[in-house]
């Protein structure tokens, strides 16, 4: 792309040329009009002026005959701004007047409409002056001619035709200028803004576009921007954690079934050996294949395509079914587990995914119930269903140690397990499986202290 | 009993009709959708196991156009799509069970079992009985050597479901399916709990044991004496 080329693509450009034209053609059209009408009207005036002289000068003739005439036109001639006068012979000799010189052509026409014609007033005069004159016969063979002076309409015309050059210069004075600013102040701020978003793509991801405060559609336009680069470094950050754990999660189990199965092998191991390590090694297996499903499982729901199609249900039966699908699973680790349900609770959903969800929820709180410092015999989770107004509200609570506020917004990402749950069999996925299949449900999950504890609260919209 | 297979993949193939083999069972290979269609037709199958996605003709085809025909073996869908969708739509097409990729294959071989069995008569029995144990469908009554044993409504599911299969082994999932109607994985071992739970009711206090685990696969209740 040529300099040139540059410049006229540029936004800037188009403006002022279209400001530049339509101001011009606007400017034109006005100052032509006025200038005609002017003109109209001036020489309208003119014509007025000189049928008011002939018809003095005819009361004259009438009454003093002809002597009267010239006795009038020498008096009117010495009054400043006077009209033309000029009496002639039928050879077109200048008889009486106060001008020297007319094309003796004129003399010999006599018309009644007033015509433009050139002049001069005085003998000797260079110039020509231009006078619209009326031509009419006198009864005794001459010839009288009574005009005015016309050039101050000529210099009216002019002062207008420089007004229009001098306004058409301001005009582009001014296009150019807008351009200058435009470009200067405008196209500079959206420069500023395609190059930060350069940087930003080569990889600075914490570059932010500039936000001067003046509140402008720019100002505006960069805030947000800069909201959409910061969810996007949260996504990016977020895609990084998870696969920097889904690295960790699938890694550690995949080396140590080599490891192992390699230790088999080079060891001079007995049928027994064998035995264990490839045992070991089925389990593994399907810990990575549990891990594996729980991911996908996670994809699925988070990408809206519900496992069969979301059904009317009761969600008092539900929650029944899991809290008595765990019940000896609490009980076995000597947990108390609590039901207290409003029935019934309708909403549509997947049967499927939010029992899936329940149980996650059911089991995390047994898991961990017992990992503070409970007294035996005071562990306790306590399940909750009940109505809120459109709303179907389901919490599963314990007196645990709970999760620190802090960490709580955490724990629902893929993967992330707590320092103190890593003992604990898990994979990592459970909550964002929770919180997946509650977005899908278009529900909401939040996690609060239990005071002792962790309460994790599910909202689903009710029907009915 | 014999036995159908129409899976694709060679090495899967052969480990599973010789792991078929050694269970006591005659199974026929066949690699592709149409042999499969074939052999269907020109034998007689107490189990079919056909693979989802097949080439020349896919496992549903296959299935539905043995069922239009009247063909009704009871069918085990083989697949890797394993969420509950796949599975309405395999068992819409004359599926009987469903199974996703990668499986045990105790887990597989307990389901052709059961399967086969289901088409047995008797299935509308109204009293089961192991050994001593008897339950009464119908009352909803267990007994055990005469003695009546209070049971859980779910606690009664889960003993007539492995007295339906007395004999055969019934794996965690197929309990979970079955009784609980769930087809996600609980991640701990509730199903366990649950069954040491029965166990406790069932077994505690008697001579015998009835309900056995069986190693690696699942759960059985027989009659030891038997």
């Amino acid at each position: 792309m040529t300099a040139i080329g540059k410049v006229v693509r540029t936004t800037a450009f188009k403006l002022s040329a279209i400001y530049f034209i339509v101001f011009t053609v606007f400017a034109i059209a006005f100052v032509g009009w006025i200038s005609r009408e002017t003109d109209r009207v001036l020489t309208q005036q003119v014509r007025d002026s000189i049928e008011a002289e002939i018809g003095i000068l005819a009361d004259e003739g009438l009454s003093k005959g002809l002597t009267g005439i010239v006795a009038a036109i020498e008096q009117r001639s010495r009054v400043p701004g006077a009209s033309l006068y000029v009496i002639a012979d039928k050879d077109g000799h200048v008889v009486a007047g106060n001008v020297t010189e007319v094309p003796p052509a004129l003399l010999k026409q006599s018309g009644l409409d007033p015509v433009t014609v050139p002049y001069k007033r005085l003998e000797g005069d260079r110039t020509s002056n231009v006078a619209m004159v009326q031509v009419l016969p006198l009864p005794n063979g001459l010839i009288m001619l009574v005009g005015r002076d016309i050039s101050e309409i000529d210099r009216i015309r002019t002062v207008v035709a420089k007004a229009m050059v001098i306004g058409v210069g301001l005009l582009i004075l001014l296009a150019l200028t807008s351009w200058f600013f435009v470009s200067r102040r405008v196209l500079k701020r959206i420069d500023q803004v395609s190059a930060t978003s350069l940087r930003i793509m080569a990889g600075d991801l914490s570059g932010r576009l500039e936000v001067t405060g003046s509140g402008d559609e720019f100002d505006r336009l960069a805030s947000s921007l800069n909201a959409m680069l910061d969810r996007i470094e949260d996504l990016l950050s977020g895609l990084k954690e998870v696969s920097d754990n889904i690295a960790h999660d699938l890694k550690t189990p995949l080396t140590r079934m080599r490891t192992r199965v390699e230790a088999a092998l080079a060891g001079e191991g007995i049928g027994e050996d064998y035995r264990a390590a490839l045992e070991a090694t089925i389990e593994d297996a399907d810990q990575l294949i549990r891990t594996f499903n729980a991911l996908l499982m996670i994809a699925r729901v988070e990408a809206g395509s519900p496992d069969g199609a979301l059904t009317s249900l009761d969600l008092a039966r539900i929650v029944a079914d899991v809290a008595e699908f765990y019940e000896p699973v609490a009980e076995e680790a000597e947990v108390y587990l609590d039901l207290s349900l409003e029935e019934p609770l309708p909403m549509v959903g997947s049967r499927e995914l939010v029992s899936q969800a329940l149980g996650n929820l059911v089991d995390n709180a047994i898991k961990y119930v017992r990992s503070g410092e409970n007294p035996p015999d005071t562990a306790r989770v306590r399940v909750t269903a009940r109505r809120e107004g459109p709303e179907i509200v389901v919490s599963v609570a314990d007196n645990g140690p709970g999760i620190p506020a802090a960490e709580r917004e955490r724990v629902l990402q893929r993967f992330v397990r707590l320092e103190k749950s890593r003992s604990q069999p898990g994979s990592g996925l459970g909550l964002s499986l929770v919180e997946a299949v509650t977005k899908l449900h278009h529900g909401a999950i939040s996690l609060s202290d239990a005071g002792p504890g962790l309460v994790v609260t599910l909202r689903f919209p009710a029907t009915g | 009993m014999r036995i159908l297979l129409v899976e694709d993949d060679r090495e899967t193939a052969a480990y599973l009709v010789k792991a078929l083999k050694e269970a006591g069972h005659v199974p026929d290979h066949a690699a592709d959708g149409e042999e499969g269609a074939f052999l269907a037709e020109t034998n007689r199958y107490d189990v079919m196991v056909v693979d989802r996605m097949l080439p020349k003709k896919d496992g549903l085809t296959l299935v539905a156009e043995a069922r239009a025909k009247g063909n009704d073996t009871p069918v085990l869908i083989l697949s890797a799509l394993g969420q509950v969708d796949d599975r309405v739509t395999g068992l819409r097409a004359g599926g009987d069970d469903y199974l996703a990729k990668p499986y045990a294959f105790s887990e597989l071989l307990a389901r052709i079992e059961v399967l086969a069995r289901r088409r047995k008569p008797g299935e509308a029995e109204t009293l089961l009985r192991v050994g001593d144990l008897e339950l009464d469908r119908l009352s909803h009554q267990v007994r055990r050597g005469g003695t009546p044993i209070p049971l859980q409504p779910r606690e009664f599911r889960l003993l007539e479901y492995l007295m339906k299969h007395a004999g055969q082994v019934v794996t965690r999932t197929m309990l979970l399916e079955n009784v609980w109607d769930y087809h996600f994985d609980p991640q701990t071992n509730v199903i366990d709990v649950h069954i040491s739970r029965l166990r406790s009711k069932v077994d505690k206090g008697f001579k015998d044991t009835l309900v056995h685990t069986v190693r690696g696969a699942g759960y059985m209740i027989r009659d030891s004496h038997r």
